[in-house]
């Protein structure tokens, strides 16, 4: 099937009702991912919602049920040797053989990509090791390595040679704070490159911080995806009240057509606003509010308004219990 | 590249511990039967394995006679081991999804590893004769060689001749190692791919040792494995040279083409 040149190429990923079913257990359940170049793309979900599943299709390692992927704007598998050179990646964790060093490891791994110029390995290879802070260690045997150390070498990996996308399952697992911190940089310093990131986390706050873009999976499927402010402003605002008259002010704020929300001090009143609140819309304004309730009398001690994180948004979506639901 | 990855490989392969244990232990074998039969004080008297009662007056047949020793078990678990270690290996460790991803290719992947354990059938061959060579010159007297046709040759185209029976040998476990590469395609514990080949080496001798089974004795893998003694003929006889040659590449290519059919359309999740 030909595409027309610039409707595909403008994408670093897209996947078409993409499916892989496990017996009678479907992992991921027709997915339609756009993943814009130069994106950084927040890959989200909770355990065993079909994160790896689907990076494992689309790097070729499993074959789809049914469904299709392009990568790079490239039909996939039937294309992998001329797309995945091009493309480094992390999945499911570092893996790496425990009797080699981390350099030989990294080597190894080099070795098998046809493209990457033998000449040049070494260097390369150092000059990896030293991105992520690895270079004191580079002659440890990896079976001596921390875990944060092997997430490390996973990542130095994907650094082997320019790389147009990046393919990250969890890449900040095991970290330590300044590893994290790092690894944030890094991918800042790399999309600002050029380099379109595709990274799965649930770590929520994380890809607040990375991403530009984000999908959501839930039990198999996207169940939301769109740039992160998209997916932000979908949630409702809400405002936290500190004051003594705690029951009038509810009153109040119902009367004005806030949803009462729990709230985990006695003295305070949460309360949620579908509108947007805050911004210059037609919603409800914030000193309307104050203006409302000290006009009825109830003594305001504190009041914010909190914009919905994408932490809300996510258990929205993808539901509070703690069980994983497949 | 090609090269890059094989010889990648390669020094993986033979850097690596097991590996080297493995072959340290196949050396073990003639220097235990050498010593052994220096520390008797009687020579031996036509019993136990061929040309063994030959060591003490040619130091050079220590190498044969431990060939002769090593192949029904050791050689076999050896090269159980390194082959079906080959893919189900790398699964376990994680490494294989790294390696596709690189992407190596699936069929080069395969093919790599196997020249790999070719490589290694070589190694174990050539390390029981040359480890036995040694220690045979060391303890007994070396000289010209009576070979079976009952002409004499000298010490250099003995050492020649003990070469080729080692390139014999190592032809013979090309096989084996076939059926090796397709067990490890089979599983992500690289374990039961070793026992599953171990034990199917065994089943291949019993099965040619027991008269009910004739009709089956010339497709066993195992059947021609002690049929060397033609090289030691004077001049050489190649028959059965060819006919070893001819039966291994026949497993190559019905075990080969059972590994890339599973291998390459096989889900990588480990
Ligand atoms: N080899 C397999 N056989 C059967 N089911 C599998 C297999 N691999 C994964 N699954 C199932 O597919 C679903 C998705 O798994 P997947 O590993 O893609 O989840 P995930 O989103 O990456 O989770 P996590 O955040 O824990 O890494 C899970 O329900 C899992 O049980
Ligand atoms: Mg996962």
């Amino acid at each position: 099937m030909l595409l027309p040149g610039g409707e595909s190429s403008d994408l670093a990923i897209e996947t078409h009702d993409l499916t892989k079913r496990f017996g009678r257990q479907t992992a991921v359940a027709g997915i339609d991912l756009a993943v814009p170049r130069g994106s950084v793309f927040g890959f989200l979900g909770p355990n065993g919602s079909g994160k790896t599943t689907s990076i494992r299709m689309m790097l070729g390692l499993v074959s789809p049920s049914s469904g299709s992927v392009r990568l790079l704007g490239e039909e996939m598998p039937r294309r992998l040797s001329e797309v995945l050179p091009r493309v480094g990646a992390l999945v499911e964790g570092p893996a790496f053989s425990p009797f080699l060093s981390g350099a030989a490891n990294l080597r190894r791994f080099d070795s098998a990509d046809p493209l990457a110029p033998p000449r040049t390995r070494g260097a390369r290879v150092e000059a990896a090791l030293d991105r992520v802070g690895l270079g004191h260690a580079a002659s440890k045997k990896v079976q001596a390595y921390s875990l944060g150390m092997k997430q490390r070498l996973g990542l130095a990996n994907t650094l082997l040679m320019p790389r147009e996308l990046l393919v990250l399952d969890e890449p900040t697992n095991g970290l330590d704070p300044q590893g994290t911190r790092e690894v944030r940089a890094l991918i800042r310093s790399l999309a600002d490159s050029g380099t379109t990131v595709f990274v799965s986390s649930h770590l929520l706050a994380e890809i607040e911080q990375i991403c530009t873009h984000v999908g959501v999976m839930s039990a198999g499927a996207l169940v939301a995806t769109g740039t992160l402010d998209e997916l932000r402003q979908v949630g409702a605002a809400r405002v936290i009240l500190q004051t003594p008259d705690a029951a009038a002010a509810r009153r109040v704020l119902v009367g004005l057509g806030l949803a009462l929300l729990e709230a985990t001090e006695p003295d305070h009143v949460v309360a949620s606003v579908a509108e947007g609140v805050g911004g210059d819309g037609d919603g409800l304004r914030p000193e309307a509010i104050v203006a409302a309730l000290v006009e009825a009398g109830v003594r305001v001690r504190g009041f914010s308004v909190e914009q919905p994180s994408l932490e809300d948004r996510f258990v929205a979506l993808t539901g509070e219990g703690f069980d994983v639901v497949q | 590249m090609f090269s890059s990855l094989l010889l990648s490989e390669l020094r993986i392969l033979f850097s690596r511990r097991r590996t080297v244990a493995l072959l340290v232990a196949l050396a073990a074998i003639p220097i235990l039967i050498a010593v052994a039969i220096r520390l008797a004080s009687s020579p031996g008297t036509g019993r136990g394995p061929a040309f063994l009662d030959q060591v003490t007056q040619n130091g050079l047949f220590v190498g044969v006679s431990a060939l002769v020793v090593a192949i029904p078990l050791f050689l076999p678990l050896t090269v159980g081991v390194v082959a079906g270690d080959t893919i189900a290996g790398e699964a376990s460790h994680g490494t294989l999804r790294y390696l596709l991803v690189a992407p190596a290719g699936r069929a080069r992947l395969l093919v790599v590893k196997y020249l790999g354990a070719a490589a290694f059938c070589i190694a174990a061959a050539l390390t029981v004769v040359i480890a036995g060579t040694l220690i045979g010159a060391a303890l007994f007297p070396v000289g010209p060689v009576t070979v079976l046709s009952g002409t004499t040759i000298d010490v250099g185209e003995a050492l020649l001749r003990f070469l080729a029976i080692a390139g014999y040998v190592a032809v013979s476990l090309l096989g084996l190692s076939a059926i090796g590469l397709f067990f490890s395609t089979l599983t992500n514990v690289p374990v039961g791919a070793m026992a599953a080949t171990i034990s199917f080496s065994v089943a291949s001798q019993i099965l040619d040792a027991l008269p009910q089974t004739e009709w089956l004795h010339p497709w066993l893998f195992s059947h021609y494995w002690f049929s060397f003694a033609d090289i030691l003929r004077d001049p050489v006889s190649w028959a059965s040279f060819g006919d070893n040659a001819l039966l291994q590449a026949g497993y190559i290519a019905v075990f080969g083409a059972l590994a890339f059919g599973r291998f390459l359309t096989k889900d990588i999740l480990a």
